[in-house]
């Protein structure tokens, strides 16, 4: 195994009775990597990070951290995570300073050193103004930075966040992914969300679960490439939309569709399998000479891809789940 | 700092930044006067010793020490908490040990709050202040193996008042596991032997064996034994319900 790979799960499995949550499950994540847990609720996407950050054991399957395995040794390994679980608790009736102050008490520094921590902590999670608030009196956003800031205390060399922007205003989130990019570099991090933004933002892979499969694991750009809408050319027209457009353009080999959006003015070019398509049509365009507005080259859309991914592999598994519902 | 201690440190400052500590000290002093003074008649009594304080202990913690143990791991299991405390770098003995030394220390700082009625002994007579102070161990020895029952049952639920309810019963159980009312209950259908153990069980028996003056060894043994066992049960509970 590479020094560089972090985490490496193989093959985990998580049983409750006769529900499968996480259903064979392998991947890794590298030092200087942030990868993208993705998936509808109850995806499973929680139940695996609590099994790597030893919470959960699993029912089958391996997982090293740091070249460790979690079964074997979970201490060690629960010192090199910085652990943030879905909901960011803490101890509500402790004060921001308190409650990291345990924190960092438990993580082994003392005197001098816990203070600089604690500092740190404190800066990169911007919580300066409600050190000494108890933080069950704190909004939402601050209680999820408290979580954050108890994660990193330690700059564990592994970031495990369940949902770290949940529930957090635009701001905050702006805020949050600047902090984990900064953080980028020298860590493995694994976030998990719903928001596919994010993971344009801010990851450089995405694993996509679903009923607890693994259904996809690639770059963000890997996803956009299989959306049809992938390379589609949007063409905005200063009237309404020739009617005749449909007939020019599906004359090109590379176009599969001509899509009408009627409300807009606009005609959306489809092109077959992702290819680019923008010189060709930008060419007939001149040709018929339309009165345009705009063109627009579109890179897919990711919620129509996510929606088919993890929509396919509930076909695939369908019986067994409506059995359970 | 060892996690133990961190984690004592925590919760037993957790007592006091909540109103519990002071509800809990306020309402055990106040108890203990009424009993002391009032059902047990201690100034018509006319004797210089501590005897009914100390007689309605058992009575007292039956119901204030579920109260104090009821939200050790239910409350950690119902905020979510538990995920954190549990991904730290600590063994589960270590966080079990860690709060429930707190609940233990927080229960005997209420005890040793009742030194005005020790102080109040003394000035009207001369007691035998070597068997106050053994019955004082012996009460808070009590206390301890109470809060342990409490501590285990409170692993086993997210709800305080469940944990609250089931931990007053088994308490009670061990209260009165040497009086003919348990030990009816079992002893038609177990073997003797068995109905001697649950006998020899009493918390009552080995408590008021300690109120006499004298520590015997089989008393401290039978108590510290108690308590390891339910500690020992409530590691186990914890590990199999931490993810539920």
């Amino acid at each position: 195994m590479s020094e560089e790979v972090k985490i490496s799960v193989r093959s985990l499995c998580k049983r409750f009775a006769a529900f499968t949550a996480v259903d064979n499950i392998s991947f890794d994540v590298s030092k200087g990597e942030v990868v993208g847990f993705l998936g509808p609720n109850g995806a499973g996407k929680s139940t695996t990070m609590k099994m790597i950050t030893g919470f959960m054991s699993p029912t089958a399957g391996k997982i090293l951290v740091d070249g460790m395995d979690v079964a074997e040794n979970p201490i060690e390994v629960k010192k090199c995570i910085g652990y943030l679980p879905e909901g960011a608790p803490a101890y509500g009736d402790m004060t921001t300073a308190a409650f990291l102050g345990f924190i960092a008490d438990i993580r082994g520094y003392k005197g001098q050193e816990k203070k600089q921590r604690i500092n740190t902590a404190i800066d990169r999670a911007n919580l300066g103004s409600v050190f000494h608030k108890p933080i069950e009196t704190l909004s939402k956003g601050f209680k999820r930075r408290v979580g954050l800031a108890q994660s990193i205390l330690h700059d564990p060399p592994i970031l495990i966040m369940d949902e770290p922007t949940d529930g957090l205003d635009p701001n905050q989130k702006h805020e949050v992914r600047e902090l984990i990019n900064e953080m980028s570099k020298d860590k493995a991090i694994l976030i998990s969300t719903h928001i596919l933004e994010e993971v344009d933002a801010i990851c450089d892979r995405a694993a996509i679960i679903a009923h607890g499969k693994m259904v996809f694991d690639d770059k963000p750009q890997a996803l956009q490439a299989m959306s049809i809408k992938h390379n589609a050319v949007r063409i905005r027209f200063v009237d309404a939309a020739p009617i005749a457009a449909k007939e020019c353009l599906c004359v090109l080999d590379e176009v599969s569709d001509v899509i009408f959006e009627n409300e807009t003015n606009s005609i959306m070019v489809v092109p077959q399998s992702g290819v680019s398509i923008v010189s060709q049509v930008t060419h007939i365009v001149r040709g018929e000479g339309w009165d345009i507005e705009e063109v627009f080259v579109t890179s897919g859309q990711l919620d129509e891809v996510f929606r088919t991914i993890t929509s396919q592999s509930s076909i695939e598994s369908g019986p067994v789940e409506e059995d359970l519902t | 700092m060892s996690m133990t201690a961190s984690i004592f440190k925590r919760e037993l400052g957790s007592y006091f930044t909540t109103p519990l500590a002071y509800v809990f000290i306020v309402i055990f002093l106040a108890l203990t006067g009424i009993f002391t003074f009032y059902l047990g008649g201690w100034y018509e009594n006319e004797q210089a010793d501590l005897q009914m304080f100390f007689d309605y202990h058992p009575l007292l913690y039956l119901f204030l020490i579920p109260a104090l143990s009821m939200r050790l791991w239910a409350e950690e299991r119902k905020t979510g908490s538990i995920e954190l405390l549990m991904t730290l770098p600590l063994s589960t003995w270590q966080a079990v040990a860690g709060k429930y030394l707190a609940a233990w220390v927080f229960s005997g700082i209420a005890l040793l709050l009742t030194f005005p009625v020790w102080l109040t002994v003394n000035y009207l007579g001369d007691p035998d202040n070597p068997v106050i102070a053994v019955s004082y161990i012996g009460s808070f020895f009590m206390a301890g193996a109470y809060l342990a029952i409490g501590s285990c049952v409170s692993a086993f639920t997210r709800n305080q008042v469940i944990a609250f309810v089931i931990a007053v019963v088994i308490c009670f159980i061990f209260l009165l596991s040497g009086t003919p009312l348990v030990l009816d209950l079992f002893k038609d259908w177990l073997p003797q032997i068995l109905v001697d153990t649950i006998s020899g069980m009493s918390i009552t028996t080995h408590y008021n064996s300690i109120l006499k003056g004298v520590i015997d060894l089989r008393d401290i043994v039978f108590f510290v034994s108690f308590i390891s066992c339910w500690l020992a049960a409530n590691i186990i509970a914890v590990e199999m319900k931490k993810s539920d």
